[in-house]
């Protein structure tokens, strides 16, 4: 019985990582960039609901989701784009630069101690022995929907096959009509939604936010994208998701248990020991 | 706008590309320098040249891939000189890539609705929340899509992954995808290279049909002679980035010039 609550709540904290995953995972196969400000959206979008919490609670969550949505844009817009076709290195500081940036916006606003921000308290569902968390529930159901309607929208729609097109070949995909700056305006818009999203989930499972929340998170993810092979969006899925797993495994085996952050980034290192484009990824071939 | 009025030959046919003394520089190297050209609707045009001549330089001034140090390309009278290629796409001008460029992780169909894009309307937010309107018009994307790969006879090769076709259907994937931008002007950057002498005829029979069926204005570049001789009804030859020769195919081809740049003295 213990065995399926920890898998069931690694399936869920996996499908958080998996959402954010996504985000990085995106942004890495359409603008070819890692943006290590990601991570700091999830904060942003916490800090946001707890201003709209006056209102509904949804309503809180999908003005927070707009609000990231824009930032993700205009972060976009100022600091990476002067930055196209520059070194990978100036864009990755850049990123470092922004992250560092919204934390500290982030402190002069709210302050730097931890900040208790109360959705929802949804109880505990309880089968015989079993006993799960609602909001662990809601976020598993919350992130497969997530993660299925962005698989439908990449596979069937004008825009996921522009965004495929624009990962694989910017150059024949511009010349195709493709304005390659909006598909990556909304690449950034989709991925900040859904960091937004993971906040939420986040402060469903412990209800406090800080400045610098969305380091760990944002790393993890990123390790999830890794994982599964980074530019590839079923890859971010299986990362996420396992790396969820094997976080709640290792937090239940009290042996273990203050070494999960290591076995986690160990894992990392051995899969790229053995895999080095990641569980999904392609190998480039370089053309002699 | 007085700059986009269109021009006629003396014929009286409408002068689809015009480019106006264009050049282009690379520091010290001049790649393309003073190449004028002129097409008629309908008229298939060859440019040809040697290796490094500078012939995929101008496809790439043409589609605004680079920007010209010096003068101006016209489409039917447009100034597109300095647009950013998306905007010469939906201007008309669609095109082939020497290295065939497919997106290799899409299947064909797949392929030429990436070039239907400007077509079809449909926003994004359509699509993401999947209004109704989303699925009419992703059946109208899958239809004239199929539609293009039936003239270009590639329908039952439809869900294959493109990187998975043989070579030559490749190359005609790649004229079917441009072709579904609806372009007034078809750039074919060495259709035939690296075709054995079977893929080239049935190469050659594919631009006479779409060119008669779309009533399309095409320029091509190419090393093949055969196929140049066989379907170009006029050419200009580039050397060292200039204009060694242009005109009627069959004088070109007999310029004691042209020769001798091709083969040597």
């Amino acid at each position: 019985m213990e065995f399926l609550t920890t898998f069931v709540n690694g399936l869920s904290l996996g499908g958080i990582y998996a959402m954010i995953a996504l985000g990085y995972t995106m942004v890495y196969g359409i603008a070819k960039m890692l943006n290590f400000a990601h991570g700091d959206i999830i904060m942003v979008g916490g800090y946001t609901i707890s201003l709209f919490l006056g209102a509904n609670p949804i309503v809180a969550i999908l003005a927070s989701m707009i609000f990231c949505m824009l930032l993700g844009v205009v972060v976009e817009k100022v600091a990476y784009k002067p930055l196209r076709g520059a070194s990978p290195l100036a864009v990755l500081i850049t990123a470092i630069g922004v992250s560092y940036l919204l934390q500290s916006i982030a402190q002069m606003l709210f302050g730097s101690a931890p900040k208790f921000i109360v959705i929802a308290d949804l109880g505990i569902l309880k089968i015989g022995e079993l006993a799960i968390g609602y909001s662990t529930i809601i976020t598993l159901a919350c992130s497969v929907v997530v993660m299925v309607a962005l698989s439908l929208f990449v596979k069937f729609s004008k825009t996921g096959r522009a965004m495929v097109a624009v990962s694989e070949d910017k150059g024949a995909a511009q010349l195709m009509g493709i304005n390659v700056n909006r598909i990556i305006m909304i690449t950034f818009a989709i991925g900040s939604a859904l960091a937004a999203l993971a906040s939420v989930f986040f402060l469903l499972k412990a209800p406090t936010m800080s400045p610098t929340f969305g380091s760990l998170p944002g790393i993890k993810a990123f390790t999830a994208a890794v994982i599964g092979g980074i530019g590839s969006i079923p890859g971010a899925m299986i990362g996420g998701l396992l790396l969820g797993v094997i976080e709640c495994f290792a937090q239940a085996v009290p042996a273990i248990s203050p070494y999960t952050d290591a076995i986690e980034f160990s894992i990392l290192i051995i899969l790229l020991l053995v895999k080095p484009s990641g569980l999904l990824g392609k190998m480039r071939r370089e053309k002699v | 706008m007085a700059e986009s009025k269109k021009l006629y030959a003396e014929d009286g046919r409408e002068i689809i590309i015009k480019t106006d003394h264009l050049c282009i520089q690379f520091g010290g190297l001049k790649a393309v320098d003073d190449v004028n050209l002129e097409i008629k609707q309908g008229e298939l045009y060859g440019l040809i040249g040697p290796n490094g001549a500078g012939k995929t330089t101008v496809f790439n001034l043409l589609t605004g891939v680079y920007k010209p140090t010096y003068g101006k390309v016209y489409l039917c009278g447009e100034n597109l000189t300095g647009k950013a290629p998306a905007e010469v796409n939906k201007k008309g001008i669609a095109r082939t890539f020497q290295n065939i460029r497919l997106f290799n992780n899409l299947t064909v169909i797949e392929n030429v609705m990436v070039g239907l894009a400007n077509q079809i309307p449909c926003s994004v937010f359509t699509s993401v929340v999947r209004l109704p309107g989303h699925k009419k018009s992703e059946a109208e994307f899958y239809e004239k899509a199929l539609e293009i790969l039936k003239v270009f006879k590639l329908d039952e090769f439809k869900d294959y992954l493109a990187a998975n076709l043989p070579y030559g259907k490749q190359r005609k994937l790649e004229i079917a995808r441009a072709m579904a931008t609806n372009p007034k002007l078809l750039l074919l950057d060495e259709p035939a290279a690296g075709m054995n002498p079977n893929e080239t005829q049935e190469l050659m029979d594919t631009i006479t049909f779409i060119r008669e069926k779309y009533n399309i204005t095409i320029l091509l570049i190419e090393h093949d002679m055969r196929l140049v001789g066989g379907i170009c009804e006029k050419l200009t030859v580039l050397n060292f980035g200039t204009e060694l020769a242009k005109g009627e195919t069959s004088e070109v081809l007999a310029n004691p010039e042209v020769i001798k740049a091709y083969i040597g003295e």
